[in-house]
């Protein structure tokens, strides 16, 4: 599903903020990604969603070389990524349904079948009774929730969420981790980054721990995730 | 209109609301300009057709010769050559009618002494040689002058071109502005929304769903600048062409435009919505190639 070899990362002319990344998401998988803050978690995201790219090594995703896709193949790439970014990235202007729904719009689904499906799903997460409020009157779990549905509604292959529980506290956190493992026994492959070490215990899933931006801990190496299948 | 949905919240951004007025601005002048060129043109063809075939000659009020025989002299000669399908001689009360608009009536009634004008009339087709009817004219009338309006008409034209020239150039240097305009309000605008450009990119939006975001409101206003300028267009065409009549005196040309011509210019601000939302998509484009 997503392979890094030696993957080096910098932004713009700065240092290595990434170093000798190497690891194997199996299909199917459910990972957490841990460290410290300005360890590199986001920046590992971002290689994955495709709004980096790396400076050095290999990543391949749905089994083929991002190096050498055409750029017009990328938005099909990007549509079975499912996204949960840190700062949400909601649309201000855009009631919490047509937020939610956006990513089926963008792929082109009919109008009525988007609408029942972002109002389905804001269901599942809890947010039945704001449809039509804008995200700037939402509280930050709330929007953290919106945020979720819309990286789920397109039923993703691939679901990445940076500190998804950031701003909630640890019930609300339990709830989210539970939609989470659902999409995962849905087919989703899972990943989390958090620092949020009481979740990651309490889910019990294998981690990849970033410290400096290189990845250490208990699945460093190719071999890494072979475990971790749900 | 062209999109049914607004993920970009670009109605907001101050400087489109500008967007329509500055388009309309741009479509006045070259409404116009088209509008000047197109009743110039107009008026030009009136008198390429009214007066080639014809010609004029004048046997001036201070003839060298006998000023009784000249005129019927004249009038002989040109009866004698083939060619000629007619020849009147103007009476003193027309050739006076003639020269009103230019000298007033009062210049006219001091017994000014008036030229005499015979009015020629070719046959279709018929190879005259000016120089030799010339030549013949004036052996019978000393002083007479042939005119065929060649020159005249010749300059005329040479006048009329120009001007069709320089409403060209108008016309164009004004689509430039135009371009221009829409590409520095759809710059702004990807500035200021860059953030959720991205993001519709990254949740997997090809550039052209992008686009079209951007081309739809280009073409929504660029199309209602274009209606108010082609509004004021007409408004003025009018009121020129009344004060034209008013004045009456067939020294203007008559500013007034067949069917054809209202399509031509109806057509401005229709070019304008299409110029606006190519150069929209071609700017949002090219940006968004930039990214990863
Ligand atoms: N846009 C950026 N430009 C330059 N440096 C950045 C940028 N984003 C992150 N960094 C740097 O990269 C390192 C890793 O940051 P990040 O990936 O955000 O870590 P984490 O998500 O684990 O907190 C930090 O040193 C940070 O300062
Ligand atoms: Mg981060």
């Amino acid at each position: 599903m997503v392979r890094f070899q030696n993957v080096g990362m910098r932004y713009g002319l700065g240092p290595e903020v990434l170093r000798d990344v190497s690891f194997h998401l199996p299909p199917g998988s459910f990972h957490f990604l841990s460290g410290a803050s300005g360890a590199g978690k986001s920046s590992l995201l971002k290689l994955m969603y495709l709004a980096c790219r790396p400076s050095r090594g290999l990543i391949s995703l749905f089994d083929s070389d991002i190096a050498t896709m055409p750029r017009r193949a990328l938005p099909a790439v990007r549509r079975q990524i499912g996204v949960v970014f840190q700062d949400f990235r909601l649309l201000d202007h855009m009631n919490v349904i047509d937020n939610v729904a956006l990513p089926l719009r963008v792929a082109g689904a009919k109008r009525t079948e988007i609408r029942d499906h972002a109002r389905e799903l804001l269901k599942w997460v809890g947010l039945d009774d704001c449809l039509d409020a804008l995200p700037p009157t939402l509280s930050g779990g709330q929007k953290q929730r919106v945020a979720i549905a819309r990286a789920v509604i397109s039923r993703p292959l691939l679901l990445l969420a940076d500190e998804p529980t950031g701003n909630v506290d640890d019930t609300i956190a339990m709830r989210l981790l539970r939609l989470f493992e659902e999409l995962n026994r849905l087919g989703t492959t899972v990943l989390i980054a958090t620092h949020n070490e009481n979740l990651i215990r309490r889910a019990g899933r294998p981690r990849l721990h970033l410290s400096g931006g290189e990845l250490t801990g208990p699945f460093h190496g190719a071999a890494a995730g072979e475990e971790g299948r749900a | 209109m062209f999109w049914s949905h607004r993920d970009l919240a670009l109605d907001s951004d101050p400087a489109r609301r500008f967007l329509p007025w500055l388009l309309a601005m741009i479509v006045y002048l070259a409404g116009l300009a088209l509008a000047g060129m197109m009743s110039l043109s107009a008026a030009v063809d009136r008198w390429d057709s009214g007066l080639s075939g014809t010609l004029t000659i004048q046997i001036p009020a201070a003839t060298p010769g006998n000023r009784d025989t000249a005129l019927p002299n004249a009038m002989a000669a040109l009866r004698a050559t083939p060619g000629i399908e007619s020849a009147r001689a103007l009476s003193a009360e027309e050739t006076a009618a003639l020269l009103e608009p230019w000298l007033g009536k009062s210049a006219l009634s001091r017994d000014l002494p008036l030229p005499r004008l015979i009015d020629v009339r070719l046959r279709k087709n018929a190879a005259l040689d000016i120089e030799g009817l010339s030549n013949l004219v004036r052996a019978a009338a000393p002083g007479a002058i042939v005119d065929d309006h060649k020159k005249s008409l010749d300059r005329l034209i040479h006048l009329a071109r120009t001007i069709e020239a320089a409403a060209i150039a108008i016309v164009v240097l004004v689509a430039f502005a135009a371009i221009a305009t829409v590409v520095f309000i759809t710059r702004t605008g990807l500035a200021l929304h860059a953030n959720n450009i991205e993001l519709l990119h990254l949740i997997g939006a090809a550039d052209g769903y992008v686009a079209r975001q951007f081309q739809g409101q280009a073409l929504d206003l660029a199309l209602r600048g274009g209606v108010i300028g082609l509004a004021l267009t007409i408004v003025t065409v009018i009121l020129l062409g009344r004060a034209a009549a008013a004045l009456g005196s067939g020294l203007l040309p008559a500013v007034s435009l067949s069917a054809l011509q209202w399509v031509i210019l109806a057509a401005v601000p229709v070019a304008i919505g299409l110029i606006g939302m190519i150069t929209a998509r071609i700017t949002v484009m090219g940006a968004l190639r930039k990214l990863p």
